[in-house]
């Protein structure tokens, strides 16, 4: 479904050119839940950044269904792949209501059926009809974000790009939001990658997870993998004794991996 | 143990255009020499129970409480001239992101100066000298250079470590630290976490730590707060927590995703509205 070749992101240029994400592969299968993980400043969200082409300065090759991506943004892979922000309060207007933040994806497509479509893609998120005249502050950071997985299946794509989709929300929420993805893939067939510096969100939405450091593949692992705590690689041991709990001996037995 | 500080049914109301608030209710602990984990969810009132005990609640809050006591001072009853004594110099806190708490213009290394001179008259020389010394004792290495950094030089965990310098060096007897490693990564988190744990092991300190983590907090204190809506549910020795009474307690621990094993549906918290009646 998605394969990405030999991706390059670099930003700024000169003598400040920085490489943010160097030589990156990998390929994701129709259905597939996949993960990037890693620290701030590894990469993973440039990753994402740039198979939806919110980022112009990328080289390599990124495919969605055998067909290469160009470096602008267009209509038909938009109805293809959409994507959910990390923070639902900056990625809704301020001024839309729900209503005028669904209906917007369907008129730039063109699509009919508007209203039934809005009130489908409510129910799909388990939000109630009575929000959706509602202005983003008057709901609850959960609603938003079920708001915005909303307003991207409404035009009913095949891949989500999910971008920490629930840092910004309680655990009580975030388990919410993390069922009601994992339901919606199985409903509606869909292929997710997703992005997180929380090893035990991916590894319980994920089949494979892919662990980056400094714009780079440390290594690609399968969930049960992680589970087992098996990791080849030296830095996501780390990685993973640093998740969740505190113990003296392993603070300070922590290196850098530079 | 001996008691540091003592908290007695401590309420904090905010006076809105749309009646009164209470983001705290009837909270009552007492902090010794320990670490202690005050851990609830957004608008459970944790950080403004940090605050009001500092006394820094916005202009429409109301404190009431049964007696908040620190080092035989009664801090409720305290004046705005007393309570300078005692922020910084005796009580500090550690504010969650270093980018918006530090002073963006001023090099970071005088702004641990600054703290210290502030609490100890000491010339600017010696602040100076400290500040350096400080630097080290928070593991930073190539003090000299970091001192004089502007904030946006440093990353989050080097910021976070400012942070703590500038809380420790007028030596206080109690931290609060108010999600002090929740904008950082695991593994520097683990290390800031490392940081305040010497703290109190090696200096005796009482320390607060608020955070929204249960199982972060769980395995770094002694003991827990758990609170919902203004309240306690309940506290907990740290290592108990498997024992958990409360069914807030028991839904927070399950509703988190674990690395261990996988669960095809988690569990979701279902909240009683009869916690928040007595």
């Amino acid at each position: 479904m998605i394969r990405v070749q030999d991706l390059r992101v670099t930003f700024g240029k000169g003598k400040n050119l920085f490489h943010a994400v160097q030589g990156v592969s990998f390929e994701i299968k129709a259905g597939e839940a996949y993960g990037l993980v890693g620290e701030s400043g590894s990469g993973k969200s440039t990753i994402l950044r740039a198979i939806s082409r919110l980022t112009a300065d990328w080289s390599g090759i990124i495919e969605i269904d055998s067909a290469p991506l160009s470096h602008r943004r267009d209509k038909s892979t938009a109805r293809k792949m959409q994507m959910v922000f990390q923070d639902p309060y900056g990625s809704l207007h301020p001024r839309h209501t729900v209503n005028d933040i669904l209906k917007e994806p369907l008129e730039i497509h063109g699509v009919n059926n508007r209203d039934s479509r809005i009130l489908q893609a409510l129910s799909d998120v388990g939000l109630s009809i009575d929000l959706r005249f509602r202005y983003p502050y008057q709901i609850s950071g959960g609603q938003r974000q079920r708001v915005a997985v909303a307003r991207a299946l409404i035009l009913e794509p095949e891949i989500l790009l999910l971008d920490e989709p629930t840092s910004a929300l309680d655990v009580s929420v975030q388990a919410e939001i993390l069922n009601l993805l994992t339901a919606l893939r199985r409903q509606h067939d869909l292929t997710y990658l997703m992005v997180s510096h929380d090893l035990a969100v991916v590894g319980h939405m994920c089949d494979r997870i892919a662990v980056m450091n400094r714009g780079k593949f440390v290594e690609e692992i399968s969930a049960a993998q992680l589970r087992d705590a098996e990791p080849e690689d030296a830095y996501t041991r780390q990685l993973i004794s640093a998740s969740g709990k505190y113990d003296r001996e392993t603070a300070k037995s922590f290196v850098s991996f530079d | 143990m001996t008691s540091l500080l003592r908290v007695k049914n401590l309420s904090v109301t905010f006076d809105t255009p749309r009646g009164p608030v209470e983001a705290v209710r009837d909270v009552s602990f007492d902090l010794g020499h320990e670490r202690l984990g005050i851990v609830g969810e957004s608008g459970s009132g944790k950080s403004q129970t940090g605050r009001a005990i500092l006394k820094l609640i916005a202009g429409n809050g109301r404190v009431e409480a049964g007696c908040i006591e620190f080092d035989g001072m009664d801090i409720l009853g305290a004046s705005e001239r007393d309570m300078r004594l005692i922020r910084g110099a005796r009580i500090s806190m550690i504010m969650q992101d270093p980018r918006y708490s530090l002073n963006p213009v001023v090099k970071v290394g005088d702004q641990i100066a600054e703290a210290y001179r502030i609490h100890s008259r000491a010339s600017a020389k010696e602040a100076h000298k400290k500040a350096l010394e400080m630097l080290e004792t928070v593991q930073i290495r190539d003090h000299e250079k970091v001192y004089s950094l502007y904030p946006h030089e440093v990353s989050g965990g080097m910021g976070q470590r400012i942070m703590i310098a500038m809380m420790l060096i007028p030596d206080p007897d109690i931290i609060i630290a108010d999600e002090p490693t929740s904008a950082l990564d695991v593994t520097v988190q683990m290390q800031v976490l490392g940081l305040l744990d010497d703290m109190v092991t090696k200096r005796g300190m009482g320390l607060i730590l608020i955070s929204h983590d249960l199982g972060l907090v769980s395995s770094f204190c002694d003991r827990v707060v758990v609170m919902y809506g203004g309240r306690v549910m309940e506290v907990l020795e740290a290592k108990k927590l498997h024992e958990a009474q409360h069914p807030y307690t028991k839904g927070l621990m399950n509703c988190a995703p674990r690395l261990k094993d996988r669960q095809t549906v988690l569990p979701i918290l279902q909240r009683d509205p009869s916690w928040l009646t007595d």
